[in-house]
């Protein structure tokens, strides 16, 4: 019976003596090991040097501010309605007089946290924002944590640096991504 | 003596007949049928006499006026206004016609409407913004400068946004009706209307806050719960306590173990069923003031009952339901003595999956 038309007829002759030395055979394997060093590496150094994932990768969360760099958030919630795994949870405060410059409505949110164990990084949040305030970004991802205490990011890691601004390219020429400040817990 | 009893009129709504008494309205016929042909009210409130015929977003077709004369009515007519009569046939979201107007209604409604929804306490539980969802367009086509008013403090607990106001005049006939001195109405003309008090003259009532509750829109909101928390992270609670002003059965708004907010209790149309007083709605936050009666029952397409488990709300039969339905023994004749599994009883399965053919508990 035929299975498939690979198969070889096995033949018990006896081997010349080229063969018989294995020599050939050596050469040819070592040549093909040694034609792999002057090749292509394809192996990408992780975590330092990083693969661009396209623009539409979901990474970590970024609250954005406006032009004028006020918060964006005004807290209405959507976000945490809108999450399956209620990871986020906010609590609102109203605008000061005075505070104009910091909050864009006279709503904002004055705890806003992620709970990075729960967040399944969906989207969905972004999704829901009426405000265009909670973004997930695509060029750096949330760091590995080791402690139980790291997983639940507040504003001060979650609302955008006025000089780490974040926006979105879609420039296909940006091949690799910018590696994080620093791979352990950031800016803390 | 025999009871008289007055000749019950047949109406048909959007093809269902009911048979009502006479005198009552097309829109209470309608919401006697239920909730999916009743039309949406925005003005008219059924505890409060005189309200109604001002929003025009209840309007229907009657496409048969009675029985004796059959002729349609020339308009759209604003059903919460309307009697019926013997053999009406009413048009209610079957009629394009009705539909259209409907939008149009919610166009003209949105105009001057600030659309901050995000920041609104209200939103959530919002007959306008209910109303918009059914009803809106995503996209306005208004270009000029929606007219703008400062915030006003009405009394110690009440706030008015008369940028929201869709001018219902719910709130006058609240103050007319349930307290027995009005101090706010509606001043100015056509465009120019707007509630307000005058001289911001306070409110100071027992029975004020009742406006909060009336009000369709977040134009009328309870400082007390101002910012608080979004409605939907709140867990209503059936509640009451001895009053001596009022019947004293509210809905308290949990927030973990924190009360943030008392209203009454609604029916399943939003409208109060036993307006309470401000001790009660303002003063009493705390659990040890009141007698929990259970959780207050929410609809299941609310937004109020996201992320909120119990098991009375969320149904969890269907996919059970479901896979009995599909579920299929599976001749299975290996010999697993061998292979140490353990084949369960078909008993087993019997009961897990419930009968495909009960009905919903």
């Amino acid at each position: 019976m035929q299975l498939t038309n690979r198969s070889k007829q096995v033949s018990n002759k006896e081997m010349t003596l080229a063969e018989k030395m294995y020599l050939p055979a050596v050469i040819s394997g070592l040549a093909i090991t040694i034609s792999h060093f002057f090749r292509k590496k394809p192996t990408i150094q992780y975590p330092e040097v990083k693969r661009y994932l396209g623009p539409i990768y979901r990474g970590h969360h970024i609250l954005k501010r406006d032009e004028q760099g006020r918060e964006r958030c005004t807290a209405c919630g959507l976000c945490a309605v809108a999450c399956p795994a209620e990871a986020i949870s906010m609590v609102a405060a109203e605008r000061k007089k005075g505070e104009e410059n910091l909050y864009r409505e006279e709503k904002y949110a004055a705890v806003y946290e992620i709970n990075m164990l729960r967040c399944i990084f969906c989207g969905l949040c972004e999704e829901a924002c009426p405000k265009q305030a909670v973004y997930l970004r695509h060029d750096r991802m949330v760091p590995v944590f080791l402690e139980r205490d790291e997983v639940i990011y507040g504003k001060d890691r979650l609302v955008e640096q006025m000089d780490d601004r974040y926006i979105r390219s879609n420039n296909s020429e940006v091949k690799t991504t910018p590696t994080e400040p620093s791979l352990t817990r950031a800016a803390t | 003596m025999e009871d008289v009893k007055p000749q019950l009129v047949k109406v048909t709504i959007d093809g269902i007949e009911v048979e009502v008494e006479p005198g009552t309205t097309i829109l209470q016929a309608a919401r006697k049928i239920g909730p999916a042909v009743a039309p949406p009210a925005m003005c008219y409130y059924q505890p409060l006499k005189g309200s109604g015929g001002k929003c025009r977003a209840c309007l229907v077709r009657v496409a048969a006026g009675s029985a004796k004369d059959p002729r349609p009515m020339p308009k759209l007519v604003a059903s919460c206004l309307t009697a019926v009569q013997d053999g009406m046939v009413v048009e209610n979201e079957t009629n394009p016609q009705v539909i259209d107007a409907r939008n149009g209604i919610v166009e003209f409604l949105l105009l001057n409407h600030p659309l901050d929804c995000p920041v609104c306490d209200q939103a959530g539980e919002c007959d306008l913004q209910n109303f918009a969802f059914d009803h809106g367009k995503v996209t306005t086509r208004y270009e000029e400068d929606r007219r703008t008013f400062e915030k006003q403090d009405i009394g110690p607990y009440i706030q008015l946004h008369m940028t929201r106001c869709i001018l219902c005049y719910r709130c006058v006939f609240t103050a007319d009706q349930i307290t027995n001195k009005r101090v706010h109405g509606v001043l100015g003309r056509g465009d120019a209307s707007e509630i307000g008090t005058y001289i911001e003259k306070a409110i100071d009532n027992d029975f004020s806050g009742n406006v909060i509750d009336v009000c369709p829109v977040g134009a009328l909101t309870d400082k007390t719960y101002r910012f608080k928390n979004r409605v939907w992270f709140t867990k209503p609670v059936d509640a009451h306590r001895d009053c001596p002003t009022c019947s004293g059965k509210v809905t308290l708004w949990y927030r973990g173990e924190d009360v943030i907010r008392v209203t009454a209790r609604k029916n399943e149309w939003n409208e109060v069923e036993e307006f309470i007083c401000n001790t009660c709605r303002f003063d009493k936050k705390k659990t040890s003031d009141w007698t929990i009666e259970g959780p207050t029952k929410v609809s299941r397409s609310s937004v109020i009952s996201a992320n909120k488990y119990r098991a009375d709300t969320i149904k969890p039969s269907f996919g059970q339901r479901l896979a009995a339905a599909e579920y299929k023994p599976i001749h299975d004749e290996r010999d697993t003595s061998q292979l140490d599994i353990q084949q369960l009883p078909p008993e087993r399965f019997a009961k897990v999956l419930p009968s495909a053919m009960e009905p919903e508990p």
